[in-house]
């Protein structure tokens, strides 16, 4: 990237004052995902103003964008390709950016046959704590030159640095797709996934709540007709079944939204992240399954630790997305894996200014 | 660490000796003899990878067969201070696995037990385990692991982990960063750790993609948990004919445009066609300036699309031939010319040298264009072989190491492609790894407060810089060199190996 391109200067600048200044930055794009995480603390270090994709090359399969560039616009130029984020990045309200979803590093409803989005993330550019911009990874999938600095950047929620430009891998958007419904109850729901994913069907996505299975099938035409006539079960119209794996995706559905009365009842919203197979969690509290069963969001008034032991035995863990304020947000890591988080916060901004606490406390 | 040249080597020879005794003895407390080598027969098999212009003799080798037993000599070496260069199979091209003179080489190779899960399309891999023995495993219950190395038959799931390995399927399948779960492993100390989950994620940073493709200079993998997925019904695969390689490189990335995925896209020029059907008689059109292999797999139903689609996209842009595989053996027969590429070489030159840099796609011909210029700058014939769907390069420069003139020539060419290749937007390394090879190079690509970054991160994990130290992150003085690789034909370790 170009130090003299004035967004950027004027970025490299306010990271070089704050760390005169060992004063706190909180790195902000669209802030529509300020929820997730730790409560943010420093000083707004706004990335918008470096927006704009760089690069484009549709027969490359890869977009360089900026970190400010807003989510919407960088979909839009994909789709004038026939070609999209297959990793389907949630968004929770209007003005998400490119950066934004990389520091947070969540995916959408085809996460688990498509892959998330640091599988499809190739490069980073970043302005460490040092002020320095260095670029890991590049344009190119395949690519082994250096540690993979670019996938370690995903998810990171900023503590490492401020992203500055992103280089994806995108795809073609599937040649057809279909929906279909099953009204099953959850054992019997998490029963047929778990078969489904042992055989060549082209599942994209998956969606279980209240007694209901959805399924998105995605590929060649052949392919979806065949696997429809298949499976069976209630055909979805493509419009419906459109609006309805955006709403899941966005998390607009009632289920996910915590009033304060529910909140005032000790309530909480838990993301699990278990093995796809593990049986119905004998948690109480209401759940909407995604991901063949590999991501399961619980609303609960089990306190956490029941939750967090229940994870952890399936060989997954949780994150606490609403509610129970005092409560630590990511499962706690084990002590040496402590200790490297705190050697790269140190190798990455040793003046401790990006977003701290944000991933956990004292980081 | 400093390399093994120079005066500080020579004044270490002299003390290697009594060193070799104390190491030898502080590891007889955690180890049984046997698993102890240090004699010159037992350590010399250990002396290079597949990366044979480098050769170290290793101060000691371990043979450990329990994770208590990694941890213990971790432990001991950690207090002596002694480097540990963790080892699969030795089949790395790169170097990543060259011994440390003053070093302890950890061979992994008893590790060598798995257990599949079907139900959960899991396999839980010890790190000495072959890469293609987990697909067999799977194999009955209709899964299989989809990253395939050319030396799939002996390369490691540890040292698949170590370069993050891709194979001739990952355009498709993704490499090896995209097909584990989890990795369990040791810390320099000798303290387990495990980076990922069960799950598709795991909680803080993603320390599971920094460990893949480490080239264990981060940690000590004992154990992989992989995923499996469902065995594709149906491949079929399709050779097409270009009359200049411009076309061909249009081709691939027609493909693309067209919004194909196929499960192995390569490419071939003329003078590398000639070479492996003389070697294999694969059948190929020896007129075409370059071939293509594009291949489909899913449910016959997807496969007969998709050969469709493919088949008009290549005519579109130009085949002057086409022909689509009748059944699994012609398949095999069309895929057995690209597989013997490397060994084909071999036998039209007395070495050569492999280049592996990414370019982008659409930059393909032209970096033909620019290699075919090359041959005539230095004088040296090139052959190619392309992994094009990923624009992985695979030049290998013919020449005769017995001629200085030419080994110096060949070096040149080999440096003027990778410093093309990060001109273009590519990389210098697409699957082969930087180890000990592409140390030089890492210094065209990175800046030094990149490299600088790289260091903070070994230093995250390794302090002391006691695993695989002088390995992927130059020093700043080697900053001025570039690297080589060099196979003399008959020396490679396992000739019996498909390289492609």
């Amino acid at each position: 990237m170009d130090t003299h391109d004035p967004a950027l200067a004027r970025l490299i600048e306010q990271v070089a004052a704050a760390r005169g200044a060992s004063a706190p930055l909180d790195i902000c794009g669209g802030g529509t995902k300020r929820f997730y995480g730790e409560a943010p603390a420093g000083a707004p270090l706004d990335v918008r103003p470096l927006s704009g994709i760089a690069s484009y090359e549709p027969t490359e399969l890869v977009v360089t964008a900026r970190a400010g560039t807003p989510l919407r616009d960088l979909e839009a130029a994909l789709a004038e390709h026939g070609q999209c984020l297959p990793f389907e990045p949630p968004r929770f309200a209007p003005g998400g950016t490119v950066g934004g979803m990389v520091a947070a590093g969540l995916s959408g409803p085809a996460r688990a046959s498509v892959g998330s989005v640091r599988d499809h993330v190739l490069g980073v550019t970043l302005l460490n704590g040092r002020g320095e911009i260095l670029t890991f990874g590049g344009q190119v999938a395949k690519n082994v030159a250096g540690y993979d600095v670019s996938r370690l950047i995903v998810g990171s929620l900023g503590i490492l640095g401020v992203i500055c430009e992103v280089s994806l891998k995108v795809l073609p958007a599937s040649v057809a797709t279909e929906t279909l419904r099953f009204d099953w109850n959850e054992a019997r729901s998490l029963e047929n996934l778990s078969s489904w994913a042992t055989q060549p069907l082209p599942i994209n996505a998956t969606a279980w709540h209240a007694g209901r299975l959805s399924v998105r099938l995605a590929g060649a035409r052949a392919a979806v007709a065949a696997a429809r006539a298949r499976l069976g079960g209630e055909r979805l119209e493509s419009g419906a079944a459109n609006d309805w794996w955006l709403s899941v995706r966005d998390q607009r559905a009632g289920f996910f939204s915590l009033g304060e009365e529910h909140l005032a009842r000790g309530e909480a919203l838990w993301r699990l992240s278990v093995p796809a197979v593990t049986a119905a969690l004998a948690l109480p509290g209401e759940q909407f399954i995604e991901w063949g069963g590999a991501q399961r969001w619980l609303r609960t008034t089990a306190t956490p630790d029941v939750v967090r032991e229940t994870a952890a035995r399936t060989g997954g863990h949780a994150t606490l997305i609403r509610g129970r304020d005092r409560v630590a947000v990511f499962a706690p890591l084990s002590a040496v894996l402590m200790r490297v988080h705190q050697g790269l916060k140190q190798a990455f901004d040793p003046a401790r200014i990006f977003n701290p606490g944000r991933l956990y406390s004292g980081l | 660490m400093p390399m093994n040249t120079g005066l500080l080597s020579a004044a270490r020879d002299s003390g290697r000796a009594p060193r070799q005794a104390e190491v030898v003895a502080a590891l007889a407390e955690a180890l049984p003899r046997a698993a102890i080598l240090f004699r010159h027969e037992d350590t010399a098999p250990f002396e290079c990878d597949a990366l044979t212009a480098y050769r170290t003799l290793p101060m000691v080798v371990v043979l450990p067969d329990t994770e208590a037993q990694v941890a213990a000599i971790l432990r001991i070496c950690h207090k002596m201070g002694v480097p540990v260069v963790a080892r699969g199979a030795g089949t790395g091209l790169s170097g990543g696995a060259t011994p440390h003179q003053m070093g302890v080489v950890l061979s992994l190779a008893k590790f060598n037990k798995l257990k599949v899960d079907p139900a959960s399309c899991t396999a839980i891999v010890q790190c000495g385990v072959r890469n293609l023995a987990i697909s067999e495993a799977a194999a009955p219950h209709g899964l299989y692991y989809a990253p395939d190395p050319s030396s799939q038959i002996a390369c490691t799931i540890g040292g698949n982990v170590a370069e993050n390995s891709g194979g001739v399927h990952c355009l498709k399948y993704g490499l090896t960063l995209h097909n584990v779960l989890k990795v369990r492993g040791f810390m320099v100390d000798g303290e387990a750790v495990e980076f990922g989950s069960q799950a598709l994620d795991a909680p803080g940073l993603d320390l599971l993609s920094i460990i893949i493709g480490s080239e264990g200079m981060l940690a000590v993998t004992t154990e992989v948990t992989v995923k499996l997925i469902p065995k594709p019904l149906l491949a079929r695969c399709i050779m097409a004919s270009f009359g200049d390689i411009e076309s061909a490189g249009a081709a691939v990335a027609s493909v693309i445009a067209h919004g194909i995925i196929p499960a192995g896209l390569e490419m071939m020029d003329k003078a590398m066609t000639a070479a492996v059907d003389a070697f294999v008689h694969a059948d190929y059109d020896l007129e075409a300036a370059a071939i293509l292999l594009c291949e489909s797999d899913g449910t016959p139903e997807e496969v007969e699309e998709e050969i469709t689609r493919m088949e008009s996209v290549l005519k579109e842009a130009g085949a002057s031939r086409i022909e689509v595989s009748r059944d699994e053996a012609q398949r095999l027969k069309f895929w057995s010319g690209r597989k013997n590429a490397f060994p084909a070489s071999g036998g039209i030159s007395p070495d050569y040298m492999c280049m592996d840099s990414t370019i982008p796609r659409k930059r393909l011909a032209e970096m033909l264009r620019a290699i075919q210029q090359m041959e005539v700058k230095y004088n040296l014939r090139c052959v190619n072989v392309f992994h094009a769907g990923d624009g992985n390069l695979h030049p290998l420069i013919l020449f005769d190491a017995e001629d200085a003139d030419e080994m110096r020539r060949c070096e040149k060419f080999g440096a003027d492609i990778l410093e093309t290749s990060v001109r273009l937007g590519g990389t210098v390394t697409g699957e082969h790894g930087v180890g000990v090879e592409k140390l030089n190079s890492m210094c065209v690509q990175f800046s030094e407060s990149e490299r600088g970054q790289f260091l903070g991160v070994k230093r995250a994990f390794d302090p002391l810089e006691l695993l695989n130290p002088g390995k992927v992150i130059p020093t700043l003085h080697r900053c001025a060199e570039y690297g080589k690789m060099h196979v003399r034909r008959g020396m490679l370790p396992f000739p019996e190996l498909p390289r492609f």
